[in-house]
């Protein structure tokens, strides 16, 4: 019965999600002004419904209800409850499921709490993102049914892969599915603002919390799949340019433009269609990556059978909203003018050349994921990896980088170089020689390549000169989408401090122990001292006891394993990590070879847990930011009613 | 003080949109004729790579590269008995061999025991054996999985690759390659 | 390879179940085993990271666990080991795969547009600061 509870809910949204297209464009066209009222409470309706058949599916794998075939395909009675409930979205249905349900809470939310626009502009806003929310309902019923059942359910699931069996499943989809889908609202605000041609800092004002807060959840989601694939996968690689990958960065990268362009509309009223197209672009790469993950045009992880019958009903959808929207801000970015002037030396100068080098790379990993496609409507296949996107996206990224440091320090409109010098006095000088004097050393030390070379030095430069904003400033006082900017600035330049270190000092140690050999890696002293059958809920393995000390200091034991899962049967290597603050110890234990000796793989991996660190901190930076929008903004509000309160009161 | 409306020229709107047609058109191009995911290999035309290889089994003798220059075309068929394809593919060589190609074999990473139960189980249709258990012929002449198969002209140059298990359809096309090669 | 947990849960699974039963001969000599001198190591290593394994789909063959990869990653050491430049075994694995097994696209008829693509973006970028600064009143 829940299966068709839920089913019925899912049909039920779509339908709201139609008749709330639908009203909006008749009060929109002033056909039914009537219906002006229903708008809102059919998006908060439509978004619960969504809500339940999302629970409905949850339910259904819970309790492994293996008449349901989704559920028999990719579950098993035997997994533990965590991965029963995770892999609810990890299968192309569900996770379909997971997406409109947070697409239509999103919707509600906005419909809720959003009042500060033009009641025009928020119908046209809910009409749009109504219209995007029906064609991924149309998806899901018609070519993706989570919910069909089997005539003859069998005795037992297929069981859930074992990779995907880690609490990173339960945390990592729907970060990162709230990111993705969190973008559709800055599309429907975009949509919204372009019907209505009310295009201006109200507009930059309302819109930023919600990027924001997309935003958030892209970084966590990007970072948490970054460092649940790193230990996963068990070779210490954490970023490869899979297009799989650069479909998650790319809205990403679209969504932090965006929000730089918006800081700039909403505090200078410039950058008017440049903002709007960055809204339309930015949940564009969200479904331009689904859809290039989901159709299996790619060469990528996804090598088996995709029905191609999805991947067309995709990119038909692709084309009716992304190519909707396109041609809507051809025809109307025209009549929105570009807004406020201001010079190349001032704080719009500084965010506008960040724009404009994270379109740059946006372009590139673009061009880079997709050109193979290219390649291959002739005849030939080639492969573009880390040589080519490292180098080429470091080119724009460099640059942006640099204007990084100086750009908090910029005035709006016009400033000028000596002003900024004189402000800072000699502390302005200190990230240029970090800089150098880092480079210098590393250079002498040698053996380091170039980018993690630049890397290295940029790092330290980059995070004193991200805390310069709060020199001078009454620490106390300072409003907390500033701290907001200074954590996230800081943190960029932690996350690359990692990356160079990982890429200039990781050591790598093989080798085919026997039981009580030591052997070394790093600053560490390895020794297998055991190896010994385990059993877990639905797996068996061998685990290794490694007895590890750093540079002769205590001991401690570390236990990599290689487990066997019986549904589906697989087997896979569980590494083991060490995390000191200076780095981390990476163990996998693979195969019994002869002569009874293990293969071990060993990393010793310095400063790496920076990059993830670096991750955190730029999405706590954006949640600082967030609060201080939000909470300024509940405090106009409250100002608002008081006033208005007041008048009341007064008979005025 | 805002200034008089600067606006970019018109034909850059469209920009975004031309681009995005670009898009749909290339992967719809991909979704309609999806790529093939073999890997060709790129020696085809060129002579077999030098290699001597031990014997797979006592029951034949061993292969090496000169064995292909006797003036007559033949397939060397990559296989493996740990490979579910190439016990399906095995009664078509025997068809291939009953009649008339010549059929040389290179076993990649097979434990001689195995191999030999392969053969017992399926027939063995190679006039020559050799064992490859690090995949280094394999990799020389530009194969990327089992079971493959290479026609290779009496003058030891690689004319076709096959990707894949031969049917028991494909016998007539492969003898015409045979037939080709002997021009 | 990552990039298999990256959103794509859904579609990792069958990628990983070898879609052939594996083999049970040992590993060639260099696959698991580090080459002696630590620069011709750090040579292969970074050869290797930039080299497609041809069964998996998507990763280098530093990080598969795959046969093939092994024996691969065994004639790229014994190759370095022996004194060959890291280049020339690129071109040997291209000429024997093409293009497809090298991660690093070269200039070619064929590959221009990607290497042109950063400095298209470039100079649209300068027109686009040039244009939008040179409307800028001058500080």
């Amino acid at each position: 019965m829940l299966a068709e509870f839920a089913l019925a809910a899912l049909w039920l949204a779509a339908a709201l999600a139609a008749l709330q297209l639908l009203a909006g464009v008749l009060v929109l066209s002033e056909k039914a002004l009537v219906l002006g009222g229903i708008v809102r409470p059919l998006a908060v309706v439509q978004g619960l419904l969504a809500l339940a058949a999302l629970l409905g599916l949850i339910g259904l794998f819970a309790t492994t209800d293996l008449s349901v075939a989704l559920v028999a395909e990719n579950s098993h009675s035997a997994k533990p409850m965590l991965y029963k409930i995770a892999g609810t979205w990890g299968n192309h249905e569900g996770s379909m499921l997971l997406w409109v349900a947070v697409m239509g809470l999103a919707g509600s939310f906005v419909a809720l709490v959003e009042r500060r626009l033009p009641e025009r502009t928020m119908l046209a806003t809910l009409a749009g993102q109504a219209f995007v929310s029906l064609g991924f309902y149309a998806f899901l019923l018609l070519a993706s049914n989570p919910f069909a059942r089997l005539t003859q359910p069998p005795p037992e699931g297929n069981g859930l892969n074992p990779l995907l069996q880690d609490p990173g499943l339960a945390f990592h989809p729907p970060t990162l599915y709230l990111g993705y889908v969190g973008l559709s609202i800055a599309f429907s605000f975009a949509i919204g603002a372009l019907v209505t041609r009310e295009v201006g800092p109200a507009f930059a004002r309302a819109m930023r919390p919600w990027v924001l807060g997309a935003w958030i959840f892209l970084t966590l989601g990007i970072t948490a799949g970054s460092y649940w694939a790193y230990y996963v996968l068990g070779w210490g690689g954490w970023w490869f340019w899979d297009p799989v990958e650069n479909a998650s960065l790319m809205p990403w990268l679209a969504a932090t433009a965006l929000l730089h362009s918006c800081s700039v509309l909403a505090a200078r009223d410039a950058l008017r269609a440049w903002t709007v197209m960055l809204g339309v672009v930015a949940f564009s790469m969200s479904m331009i990556g689904t859809f290039l993950v989901r159709s299996g045009i790619l060469t990528s992880v996804h090598a088996f059978a995709v029905d191609p019958l999805r991947g067309k009903f995709i990119l038909a959808l692709l084309a009716i909203n992304i190519g909707g929207a396109l041609t809507l801000f051809a025809l109307r970015a025209g009549s929105v003018t570009e807004g406020e002037r201001f010079s190349v030396t001032s704080r719009e100068g500084a965010l506008v050349f960040n724009n404009v080098m994270l379109t740059g790379i946006l372009g590139i990993v673009l061009i880079g994921t997709l050109y193979p496609l290219v390649t291959e409507a002739v005849g030939v296949r080639v492969s573009v990896g880390p040589p080519y996107f490292n180098p080429v996206t470091a080119l724009f990224a460099l640059p942006m980088m640099l204007v990084m440091m100086v750009g908090p320090l910029l005035r709006w409109r016009r400033d000028a170089p000596g002003r900024v010098a004189r402000a800072q006095g000699w502390v302005m000088a200190l990230p240029p020689v970090v800089g150098v004097v880092t480079a210098a050393v590393f250079i002498a030390h040698g053996g380091i390549g170039l980018l993690p070379l630049i890397g290295l030095s940029l790092a330290p430069a980059l995070a004193l000169a991200s805390l310069l904003p709060l020199r001078g400033r009454d620490l106390t006082r300072l409003p907390l989408p500033v701290w907001g900017m200074v954590v996230a600035h800081f943190g960029i330049a932690v996350a690359m401090a990692g990356m160079a270190s990982d890429s200039a000092f990781s050591t790598e140690r093989l080798i085919a122990a026997h039981v009580g050999e030591e052997t070394r890696v790093g600053p560490w002293a390895v020794r297998l001292a055991g190896v010994a059958p385990v059993a877990g809920p639905n797996w068996t393995a061998m685990e290794a006891r490694l007895v590890v000390r750093y540079d002769g200091a205590g001991a401690t034991t570390l236990t990599p394993q290689s487990r066997t899962y019986w549904a589906p049967p697989q087997t896979t290597g569980v590494s083991a990590l060490l995390t000191r603050w200076n780095g981390q110890l990476y163990t996998v234990m693979g195969e019994e070879v002869e002569g009874d000796r293990w293969q071990l793989r060993l990393w010793w991996k310095p400063f790496v847990p920076l990059i993830w660190l670096g991750g955190a901190l730029v999405a706590l930076g954006g949640a600082l930011a967030l609060l201080g929008r939000v909470s300024a903004d509940l405090k106009r509000i409250s100002v608002r009613t008081r006033m208005a309160d007041r008048r009341q009161r007064q008979g005025r | 003080m805002s200034g008089p409306a600067e606006k970019a020229p018109r034909w850059t709107l469209w920009l975004p949109l031309a681009l995005f047609v670009g898009f749909a058109a290339l992967v719809m191009i991909g979704l309609v004729h999806p790529a093939s995911q073999d890997v060709p290999s790129q020696m085809v035309g060129k002579p077999l790579p030098q290699f001597v290889l031990p014997a797979g089994v006592p029951d034949r003798p061993a292969l090496t590269s000169h064995d292909f220059v006797d003036g007559k075309p033949r397939l060397l068929n990559i296989f493996a008995s740990w490979c579910i394809p190439c016990g399906v593919e095995a009664p078509v060589l025997g068809a291939l061999a009953a009649r008339g190609a010549e059929i040389d074999g290179i076993a990649i990473r097979d434990h001689p025991a195995d191999l030999a139960g392969f053969l017992a189980q399926h027939g063995n249709p190679f006039t020559r054996l050799g064992a490859d258990d690090v995949s280094a012929v394999q990799l020389a002449i530009g194969s990327s999985g089992v079971p493959e198969t290479f026609v290779i002209d009496g003058h030891g140059i690689i004319r076709y690759q096959h990707i894949g298990e031969i049917r028991a359809e494909e016998v007539p096309f492969m003898l015409g390659k045979l037939a080709e090669a002997a021009r | 390879m990552l990039a298999a947990l990256m959103l794509a849960a859904p579609v990792l699974a069958p990628v990983l179940a070898p879609a052939l039963a594996d083999d049970t001969m040992p590993a060639a000599p260099y696959a698991y085993r580090q080459l002696p001198d630590p620069a011709q190591e750090a040579r292969a290593q970074a050869l290797m990271e930039t080299l497609r394994c041809l069964v998996c789909q998507s990763q280098s063959i530093a990080d598969s666990d795959a046969a093939i990869a092994g024996d691969m990653r065994s004639i790229v050491r014994q190759r370095i080991a022996a004194g060959e430049s890291p280049e020339a075994i690129r071109a040997w694995l291209v000429a024997r795969y093409g293009a497809y097994v090298s991660y690093a696209p070269t200039l070619s008829g064929l590959t221009w547009p990607l290497f042109a693509a950063p400095l298209g973006l470039l100079a649209a970028a300068a027109l686009l600061l040039r244009r939008r600064f040179g409307w800028g009143i001058r500080a």
